[in-house]
C-alpha cells in the first residue's frame, strides 16, 4: 500500500501460502509495519504511537467502567462512587480513564503543532491531515459527552452551556439544542444519549484512525526536512529510509514508555489535579457553580468562544450587516467553530513551496507565536470573562484567525526560504554521518 | 510502629499549627496545615481517622450524613481499620430504613452510613475533595503534587475560622467565617475546645478536632488513597525500568545505521 519501493511479503511455508491466496491478511499488516520510514524522523514524531496506545487504552478502560456504571441521573454519580469504592482496582481504572482524557488531548495538540510546524498538512498529504482533524473534532465530541456521565455539578453545567451553543444559531438554534438534550434542558434523556455517543464515538474514531494511517502510508511519512524519500528504485529508497519495524517501533515504545511513567506519576499521586472540584458535587440543577469552566483541553477554544463580546467592532459590523440576525453569542460560537476550520483549510491557506518551517525563517517566528497564543489563550478561557483577560483572549482569538488567514497566505509570497538538503540520507548523514561532521 | 506514625504526625501537626497560610481568592483565608497524607508518599495516620470519627459521630453526624461511604470500609487497611466486630458495634449506632421490612432497623456493616438531609446540610462523603483550597501560583495547582488541592485544609479552616460575629438576613443567622467564600456562612460553629473526648489521650484542642475530623473526611472521600499511591508508585518504577531497557534497545538498534558501531 505504501508508494515507497520495498520489499512485499512472500508467503513461504504452504500454510501461509494457503491463506494468502484466501485472505492476504498477513501481507497487510506486513506492508503495514514494514512500511519505509525516513530515517530522519525527530522525537517529535512518536506522538502518533501515544495517541494510539491512548485510544486503546480509553477503550480498554471504558469498557470496563460501563460494566459498573449506571447512566440513569439518579444513579449515575452514585455509581462512580460505587465504583472508586467498592469495585476492586476500580478507582484506578476510573482515575486512568478520567486522566486519559487529558493524556490524549495533550498528545493530540503536540501531533497537531508538529504537523502544522513540518508543514506536514501540505500536498500530498491534505487527505491525512484533514482526517485528522476529523478524529480532533470526533476526540473533542467523545470528551465532551464523556466528562457529562458522572453527572457532577461540572458535568450538567457544562452541558447546559455547551449545548446552548447550539441554541445560539439563528431560527433553527432551539429546535437543535432540544433536540440535542431530548428535552428541553439537561435531564435523563440527555444523560443516556450521551452515554450512547459517548460508547460509540471511539469505534468511528478507531476506524477513522485506520484511514488516517492507510493515507500516510500511501503518501509515505512527512520528516523533518520536508524532502521526499526518493522513489527511483528500492535501492535508492532504502538509503534514506529504514523499516518502521524494529527502528521505529522501538523508538517509539521507548518514548512511550517515558510518558507513561509521568502519566503513571499523576494518576498515582494527584489524579484529581487536571480535574474540578465541583464535579465530586452532584449535579444539580438549582444551583449555578460560581465559575463553570470547561476541561483543561478546551480552554483555548472556550477563550475564543467568549472573546468575541458585543462591544467589538467585528461583532457589530456583523450584526449590522446581517440585520441583527448574528448577534455576539451566535458570532462566538461561529468563531469557536472557524477555529477549527481553518486549521482543516490550512493545506489550501499555506501558499509557500517550501514543506518544512526549518527552511523558513520568517515563518518559524511566527508559528513560535501561535504556540504562545495557544497557551495564552488556554489561561484565559479559565480566567473569569472580564478585564483585563477579556481583552488578552480577543488580541489572542485575533491572532489565531490572523496566523491562518493573513500570515500562512502572505508569507509564501515574500519569505525567502533558506536551502533544505537535496536528500534525506543528506540530511541524516549530517548528524550520524560515518565520514561527516561528528554526532550531535 | 503506629504509634511512632502517629507520635510523628502529631508532632508535625503541632510544628505546623503555628504555620498559617493565605490562598486562594478574595478574603477567604485558608490555613495549610500538614497532613500525614500529603506528598506522593503520605500516608493516613490510623489513630487521627478513629479521632476523626469520633468527632464526625458525636458532632457533625447529627446535621451531616456519610451517604457514599459503605460503613463495612471502617474496618478497611489504610482507613481507620477497626476490627469486624467493632465496625459492627459502631454500625449499630444508626437506623436505617429497610425496604424488605418496611421498617427501620439498627445498621449493620453492610449499609452504608446514612444520609442526614434534616438540616439542608451538605452530605459529607466527598466534601474533602469537592473544595479546593488551594489554587497554586497564577491559578495552576502545580502544589498539587506535595500539597493536595486543599480540601481538607479548607475543612479545617471552615471549623477554625468563626470570629464570633453574628447577623440575621432573612430569619437565618449566618456566622462570619474567614475560610468561607463571601465570609458568612448559615452553620452555627460546630465544634469547640474539649468538646469530644479521645480515647487515646490526643489533645481535643479546637485546631486538633478540626485537623482530625478533616483527616477523616479525606479518607471519607478518598478510601483507596495509599492503595492509588502504591499502584502509581509501582506503575512508574516499572516503567522507568522499562525506558532504560528500550532505551540501551533502541540506542544498540540503531548505533550500525548513525556511524556508532
Amino acid at each position: 500500500m505504501s508508494g515507497i519501493p520495498h520489499d512485499h511479503y512472500e508467503p513461504k511455508s504452504g500454510i501461509e501460502k494457503w491463506l494468502h491466496k484466501r485472505l492476504p491478511v498477513v501481507g497487510l499488516v506486513y506492508d503495514t509495519i514494514m512500511i519505509p520510514t525516513p530515517k530522519n524522523l525527530n522525537w517529535w514524531w512518536i506522538w502518533g504511537i501515544v495517541l494510539a496506545y491512548c485510544l486503546v487504552h480509553m477503550i480498554v478502560t471504558g469498557i470496563i467502567l460501563v460494566m459498573h456504571y449506571t447512566p440513569h441521573v439518579d444513579y449515575a454519580f452514585a455509581s462512580i462512587e460505587h465504583i472508586m469504592r467498592d469495585v476492586r482496582g476500580g478507582h484506578m481504572i476510573r482515575y486512568l480513564h478520567m486522566n486519559g482524557a487529558s493524556l490524549f488531548f495533550f498528545a493530540v495538540y503536540i501531533h497537531i503543532f508538529r504537523g502544522l510546524f513540518y508543514g506536514s498538512y501540505k500536498a500530498p498529504r491534505e487527505v491525512t491531515w484533514i482526517i485528522g482533524m476529523l478524529i480532533f473534532l470526533l476526540m473533542m465530541a467523545t470528551g465532551f459527552m464523556g466528562y457529562v456521565l458522572p453527572w457532577g455539578q461540572m458535568s450538567f453545567w457544562g452541558a447546559t452551556v455547551i449545548t446552548g451553543l447550539f441554541g445560539a444559531i439563528p431560527f433553527i438554534g432551539e429546535p437543535i439544542q432540544t433536540w440535542l438534550l431530548g428535552g428541553p434542558a439537561v435531564d435523563n434523556a440527555t444523560l443516556n444519549r450521551f452515554f450512547s455517543l459517548h460508547y460509540l464515538l471511539p469505534f468511528v474514531i478507531a476506524a477513522l484512525v485506520i484511514v488516517h494511517i492507510w493515507a500516510f502510508h500511501t503518501t509515505g511519512n512527512n520528516n523533518p526536512t520536508g524532502v521526499e524519500v526518493r522513489r527511483g528504485s528500492k535501492e535508492e529508497a532504502a538509503k534514506d529510509t529504514l523499516p518502521f519495524w524494529p527502528y521505529f517501533v522501538i523508538k517509539d515504545l521507548f518514548a512511550l514508555a517515558v510518558i507513561l511513567a509521568i502519566f503513571f506519576a499523576v494518576v498515582g499521586f494527584m489524579p484529581n489535579y487536571l480535574g474540578h472540584p465541583d464535579n465530586y458535587i452532584e449535579a444539580n440543577p438549582l444551583v449555578t457553580p460560581a465559575h463553570i469552566v470547561p476541561e483543561w483541553y478546551f480552554l483555548p477554544f472556550y477563550a475564543i468562544l467568549r472573546a468575541f463580546t458585543a462591544d467589538v467592532w467585528v461583532v457589530m459590523f456583523a450584526s449590522w450587516i446581517t440585520g441583527g440576525i448574528i448577534d455576539a453569542k451566535f458570532f462566538g460560537v461561529l468563531a469557536m467553530f472557524g477555529a477549527i476550520i481553518v486549521m482543516v483549510l490550512v493545506p489550501w491557506l499555506d501558499t509557500s513551496r517550501v514543506r518544512s518551517g526549518r527552511f523558513r525563517p520568517m515563518f518559524k517566528w511566527w508559528f513560535y507565536l501561535l504556540l504562545i497564543d495557544f497557551v495564552v489563550l488556554m489561561w484565559c478561557g479559565a480566567m473569569p470573562a472580564e478585564p483585563p483577560y477579556s481583552t488578552i483572549a480577543l488580541i489572542g482569538s485575533a491572532y489565531w484567525f490572523a496566523y491562518f488567514l493573513v500570515i500562512l497566505p502572505l508569507l509564501g509570497v515574500i519569505e525567502k526560504p533558506t536551502a533544505a538538503p537535496a536528500t534525506i540520507e543528506e540530511d541524516f548523514e549530517a548528524h550520524y554521518g560515518t565520514k561527516a561532521t561528528p554526532a550531535e | 510502629m503506629l504509634k511512632k506514625i502517629a507520635l510523628t504526625a502529631a508532632t508535625a501537626l503541632a510544628l505546623s499549627a503555628g504555620g498559617a497560610m493565605a490562598a486562594g481568592g478574595g478574603e477567604q483565608h485558608i490555613e495549610d496545615v500538614a497532613f500525614s497524607f500529603e506528598g506522593p508518599f503520605g500516608k493516613f495516620d490510623q489513630n487521627q481517622l478513629q479521632r476523626g470519627l469520633k468527632v464526625y459521630t458525636e458532632v457533625c453526624a447529627a446535621c451531616h450524613g456519610l451517604q457514599y461511604v459503605p460503613l463495612r470500609t471502617l474496618g478497611d487497611e489504610g482507613g481507620p481499620h477497626y476490627s469486624e466486630a467493632e465496625v459492627r458495634a459502631y454500625a449499630a449506632n444508626f437506623e436505617v430504613f429497610d425496604p424488605e421490612l418496611e421498617d427501620f432497623r439498627p445498621a449493620k456493616p453492610t449499609d452504608h452510613f446514612p444520609a442526614n438531609t434534616a438540616a439542608g446540610a451538605p452530605d459529607l462523603s466527598l466534601m474533602a475533595k469537592a473544595r479546593a483550597g488551594f489554587h497554586g501560583p497564577a491559578g495552576t495547582g502545580l502544589n498539587q503534587l506535595f500539597k493536595g488541592m486543599g480540601g481538607p485544609e479548607y475543612i479545617t479552616s471552615i471549623l477554625t475560622g468563626y470570629t464570633g460575629k453574628e447577623k440575621e438576613e432573612a430569619g437565618t443567622i449566618f456566622y462570619e467565617n474567614t475560610a468561607f467564600p463571601g465570609g458568612w456562612i448559615a452553620m452555627a460553629p460546630p465544634l469547640s475546645d474539649e468538646m469530644v473526648e479521645f480515647d487515646d489521650g490526643h489533645s481535643n484542642s479546637l485546631h486538633h478536632m478540626s485537623e482530625d475530623v478533616s483527616a477523616f473526611l479525606m479518607w471519607a472521600a478518598e478510601p483507596k488513597m495509599m492503595a492509588r499511591k502504591q499502584a502509581g508508585f509501582i506503575g512508574v518504577l516499572m516503567l522507568t525500568i522499562l525506558s532504560v531497557l528500550l532505551y540501551l534497545t533502541n540506542k544498540r538498534l540503531w548505533a550500525p545505521h548513525k556511524g556508532k558501531h
